[in-house]
């Protein structure tokens, strides 16, 4: 219990994937303007990324390790991943339609996201079993939702606000990302 | 010959990925903490872009375009895990220094982008000189961002020591906080600049992703509402 606990505290707010990794940028500064759209993009994370290095750590220690092909991890993971994303996709619009409403539209964004690819990749690196890498993409992918809704939280609050012209749209967001990089930057002495 | 330098001209300048079309965020933020790694990733992807514009322009009526995207994609991991290898065996430094960012090359937009947006649809030297132009231009841009980390962050460029000896780095730079901070200054010159040139020039080049200069871009709307009041 203590392991996970500790897992998931050092994947969301120690190491977190946008802040101080820089993984999955693209959604993270395209996405937030507003708190509804980001909350679905980081729920639709959550589940690609926590199915997918599931899957890709599955795939990694039982097919690529027996068969000695470690180094088409990249190739086979980014299959993995485009395919899954596609499968989910089909089988919300089948199954659950409010589902695939609320997050359908991120959907095809997350095969870019490098956070997925970045997630299943060090689970690799760091030689994690299956059950280590759930957790740890679980962990991560959080991460990435509490970081996104915390900036969509701050850019719908300033919007309002008188902004110098050549600041306006993505400098202003990348400043607000470094502060808020800063504020994470707190977590980093704390060894686990 | 005139269109070969339009595409490079086009890659470096006009449609620079970094700073104009704001592609390839990740490893632009991530491993410019010196001038030496932006360097290094910049020709990576680069040499990764230019052979996936070549092969993906020789193939382009032999792929179906119903599965265009699947197609590109392996091709492009296939050409990444080639480079990882490559580097993994003659450039050490780079490649640890790189780490993770090597693989991740298959996810960057610009290279996706390029294939869908010119590679697929023109031929093949036309293509491999957008790669070149567009290449070079990444490769400049995380340089120039690595070079001002490095150089307020660390008192050095290419690992040479040029600050006088009474500079204190300003150790913020180069970490995590520093990345977005550089980005954010060096996108809000070049608004400025343009806004600028637009001004004198009266139209802005019809170069919209990341201006938030006109009502075209929907980032640009508060902008017009301000400007009446």
């Amino acid at each position: 219990m203590t392991t996970v606990l500790l897992v998931l505290f050092t994947t969301v707010l120690v190491n977190n994937v946008v802040l101080s990794q820089f993984l999955g940028l693209c959604p993270f500064l395209g996405v937030s303007r507003y708190l509804k759209t980001a909350s679905g993009m980081g729920i639709a994370v959550i589940f690609v990324i926590t199915v997918s290095s599931a899957l890709s750590s599955l795939v990694y220690n039982y097919v690529l390790e027996a068969l000695e092909l470690t180094y088409l991890s990249t190739i086979v993971f980014i299959l993995i991943i485009a395919a899954l994303v596609q499968f989910i996709e089909m089988f919300l619009k089948k199954f659950s339609h409010t589902l695939y409403e609320a997050l359908g539209v991120y959907l095809p964004l997350i095969t870019t996201n490098c956070a997925v690819l970045g997630v299943a990749l060090t689970n690799v690196q760091n030689n994690y079993g299956v059950l280590m890498s759930t957790l740890t993409g679980f962990g991560t992918a959080c991460g990435f939702a509490v970081a996104i809704i915390i900036m969509a939280a701050i850019r719908e609050s300033i919007d309002l606000t008188k902004v110098p012209k050549s600041f306006r749209g993505m400098p202003l967001t990348l400043l607000i990302s470094g502060l808020m990089a800063m504020a994470f930057f707190g977590f980093s002495g704390i060894n686990l | 010959m005139n269109k070969v330098f339009e595409r490079l001209y086009n890659g470096i300048i006009k449609e620079n990925p970094t700073f104009v079309l704001l592609l390839g965020m990740c490893p632009t933020l991530a491993v410019t903490t010196s001038a030496v790694n932006g360097l290094g990733m910049g020709l990576s992807a680069a040499a990764v872009l230019i052979m996936s514009n070549f092969i993906i322009s020789l193939l382009r009526k032999i792929i179906p375009r119903g599965v265009r995207m699947p197609a590109y994609i392996v091709i492009v991991a296939s050409l990444v895990t080639v480079l990882q290898l490559l580097l993994q065996a003659y450039v050490r430094p780079i490649y640890s220094a790189l780490g993770i960012y090597i693989p991740l090359i298959v996810v960057n937009c610009i290279i996706l982008g390029r294939a869908e947006a010119y590679a697929g649809k023109n031929p093949v030297l036309l293509s491999v000189f957008d790669g070149i132009g567009m290449g070079l231009g990444f490769t400049m841009a995380l340089t120039i961002i690595g070079s001002i980390r490095e150089i307020i962050g660390n008192g050095s460029i290419f690992g040479f020591a040029i600050m006088p000896s009474w500079y204190e780095p300003v150790a913020i730079i180069v970490l995590a906080p520093g990345a977005f901070f550089v980005l954010a200054m060096l996108v809000a010159l070049r608004n400025k600049l343009v806004s600028k040139e637009k001004r004198q020039s009266g139209g802005c080049m019809g170069q919209c992703i990341g201006c938030d200069l006109c009502e075209k871009n929907p980032e640009g709307k508060g902008a017009k509402e301000d400007e009446k009041t």
